[in-house]
């Protein structure tokens, strides 16, 4: 595998794993403009824990997804209680806060940004994507899962249902910081580097489209998405073109008219399902002649 | 929406005046002890807090009426400046000499900043029409927008490059007030930006059109049966967008002299949080946020330095959106049911 299609890889495989850890809240009906901080939080966790403390890489792992998840659990409280464009706003303040930190901390290198020892190869991170797309798939395949697309679809009928709202948001959110944690770890070993400046709001803005672009009803929404979002510019990129950047974005605004609802929707992975091929026809006709 | 109309009834503009005297009260009581260097740091956070008010208008604006958080708020804002310098650079003076050079140019950039406004009207709202009633549904226009935000960003890269450039305005006189340094232009730009403000929400309290403007915040589809022309209506609240967005882009060029294809952000973040910290959809408290984060950015900046700004800022906005949802100024209703 040469180094740039390694690199473009390993950029999906994190870009995938990030966008499932939003994903997880979109499906449940929370939009979240903060990925960018819950990522920052797991990357400078396991590099603090690695390289300035020394301890071993698994160590470093864990303590990234368990301290993400803690802190994705505890702001859910609060956030949670705001809605539609505030939810959005206030999730996109919380990011500002975290990397604002990370830029004024000096132990966590301020805007030099840190070297992380620890290296971690491209084919964990393949593996990792692949683990985390199935641990979604297999989730919102659950009851929890059908819980999550019931308050996506319709939060007061389903309350109405006994679907308790607020732990399965809280719930959803813990679960999403946890994946975004990884992704984060994973960026920071691979890339051996963490500054800053990455967990930009352009991070959060991106991540959050890989997910509305892709499709927030079905668990393949993400994987389309993230994955048309890492290709599309580097296939404009082969074209050599410096208007790449505008015509992606004409892309998005042509998506968002033709596709609103995402890529991939309920109907369309009804219809693709393979399922449909050995299925006896529809008994429709027949019914029509009956009347 | 609601905020929105609230904040345009009389009397409900008797609350943001009450915080605006009590800012003074502080801004008096600090001059009184930290002297000449903080009334200086507290007139630049003003100046500051003037451009901001502007564009955060802007957002309020498209958010009270149209539940429409706009990403290209930002782009409009910096498109303004670029053009302005660009034309200036391809020698669009006319022939004109002197202390007006600039202003052709910056006329121009705003005209550019309007159209742009009004195309992504087109393609946001115009050709969006399908309903679908779940809970990610307010984000089609808002996804929309970033895509606006990669087209003009990139568009202006190619065209005009990504260096600072300086913009070339003659305009600099100052006045000395007990040894505060107050620059005219700046002075001139809050009182227009503030004029501004109070111009548009003075139309949307007595004109037709305001009127249909508060309507169509309170319930499209009302509205709609009572003979409101939504598709006449919704292009004027991106006219005013990019009128705002351009007058503050143009007066930014005008006072800092500095423009680049990336300016937009860092004012567009900060007139968010302003926004924010206002109430959405209420004009009176986009006008005390613009202010008082355009305050506490100076004053951070001068007792923290510059790294400790966001840290403060957005942790300012984070406990007002958690703890008092509405903003300082906007009504309890907003925030809490399904907006």
């Amino acid at each position: 595998m040469s180094g740039y299609w390694a690199g473009i890889l390993a950029i999906l495989s994190i870009n995938v794993i990030f966008a499932y850890s939003i994903y997880v809240t979109a499906a449940a009906g929370q939009l979240n403009l903060g990925g960018a901080g819950f990522q920052a939080i797991g990357a400078y966790g396991t590099a603090y824990a690695t390289t300035t403390l020394g301890l071993p890489l698994w160590a470093g792992f864990a303590i990234a997804i368990t301290l993400t998840a803690f802190v994705s659990f505890l702001i859910a409280f609060p956030v949670l209680r705001t809605r539609g464009v505030y939810m959005v706003l206030a999730t996109y303040a919380f990011a500002q806060v975290v990397s604002g930190i990370a830029l004024y901390t000096p132990a966590l290198g301020g805007a030099m940004g840190k070297v992380v020892t620890e290296y971690v190869p491209v084919w964990p991170l393949i593996f990792s994507a692949i683990g985390v797309t199935f641990l979604v798939f297999y989730l919102m395949a659950s009851r929890f899962g059908l819980a999550m697309r019931a308050l996506h679809d319709d939060e007061l009928v389903s309350t109405i249902m006994g679907v308790n709202a607020r732990a399965v948001q809280v719930a959803c959110f813990t679960i999403g910081g946890a994946i975004a944690g990884l992704s984060g770890a994973l960026y920071a070993h691979h890339f051996a580097f963490v500054e800053a400046q990455y967990f930009s709001p352009l991070l959060s803005i991106f991540v959050l489209l890989f997910v509305l672009i892709g499709g927030t009803q079905t668990a393949w929404g993400p994987l389309i998405g993230s994955v048309f979002f890492t290709l599309v510019p580097e296939f404009l990129r082969l074209g050599g073109s410096s208007w790449r950047y505008v015509i992606f974005g004409a892309v998005i605004v042509a998506m968002m008219i033709l596709r609103p609802e995402g890529i991939v929707t309920r109907t369309l992975v009804a219809k693709l399902s393979p399922s449909r091929w050995f299925a006896k026809k529809p008994v429709a006709q027949e019914a029509s002649l009956e009347r | 929406m609601t905020a929105l109309v609230a904040a345009l009834k009389p009397g409900a503009r008797f609350a943001p005046l009450l915080w605006v005297i009590i800012a003074l009260a502080i801004a008096a009581v600090a001059v009184a002890i930290g002297g000449r260097i903080i009334a200086q740091q507290i007139v630049s956070g003003l100046m500051l807090g003037g451009i901001y008010v502007a564009v955060a208008v802007a957002f309020t604006l498209t958010i009270g009426v149209l539940n429409f958080l706009n990403f290209t708020i930002p782009t409009l804002f910096m498109l303004t400046g670029m053009v302005a310098w660009g034309l200036t650079a391809f020698g669009l003076p006319f022939g004109l000499t002197g202390r007006w050079n600039w202003f052709p140019a910056l006329v121009a950039g705003i005209a550019v900043t309007v159209l742009a406004s009004l195309i992504v009207e087109r393609f946001t709202f115009r050709y969006f029409k399908a309903k679908h009633g779940d809970a990610t549904e307010h984000a089609i226009p808002l996804v929309s927008s970033i895509g606006f935000l990669l087209v003009f960003e990139h568009l202006v890269l190619i065209v005009l490059g990504s260096e600072t450039q300086r913009f070339p305005t003659p305009l600099r006189a100052d006045i000395n007030i007990a040894g505060v340094v107050i620059a005219i232009p700046q002075l001139a730009s809050l009182a227009l930006s503030l004029g501004v403000v109070f111009l548009l929400s003075y139309i949307l309290k007595t004109t037709k059109t305001g009127r249909a403007l508060r309507a169509i915040a309170e319930s499209p589809d009302t509205a709609t049966i009572l003979g409101v022309d939504v598709n006449r209506i919704v292009p004027i609240v991106f006219l005013l967008t990019g009128l705002l967005c351009g007058l503050a882009g143009a007066l930014f060029a005008i006072n800092y002299s500095d423009v680049n294809a990336f300016m937009g952000e860092h004012v567009g973040t900060k007139a968010i949080a302003a926004m924010v910290l206002g109430g959405l959809g209420s004009i009176w408290g986009a006008i005390a946020g613009g202010l008082i984060v355009g305050l506490t950015e100076v004053l951070a900046i001068h007792f923290f330095g510059g790294e400790a700004v966001q840290i403060v800022v957005w942790s300012l906005l984070l406990f007002v959106i958690i703890l008092r949802p509405q903003g300082l100024f906007g009504a309890s209703k907003i925030g809490k049911g399904k907006l």
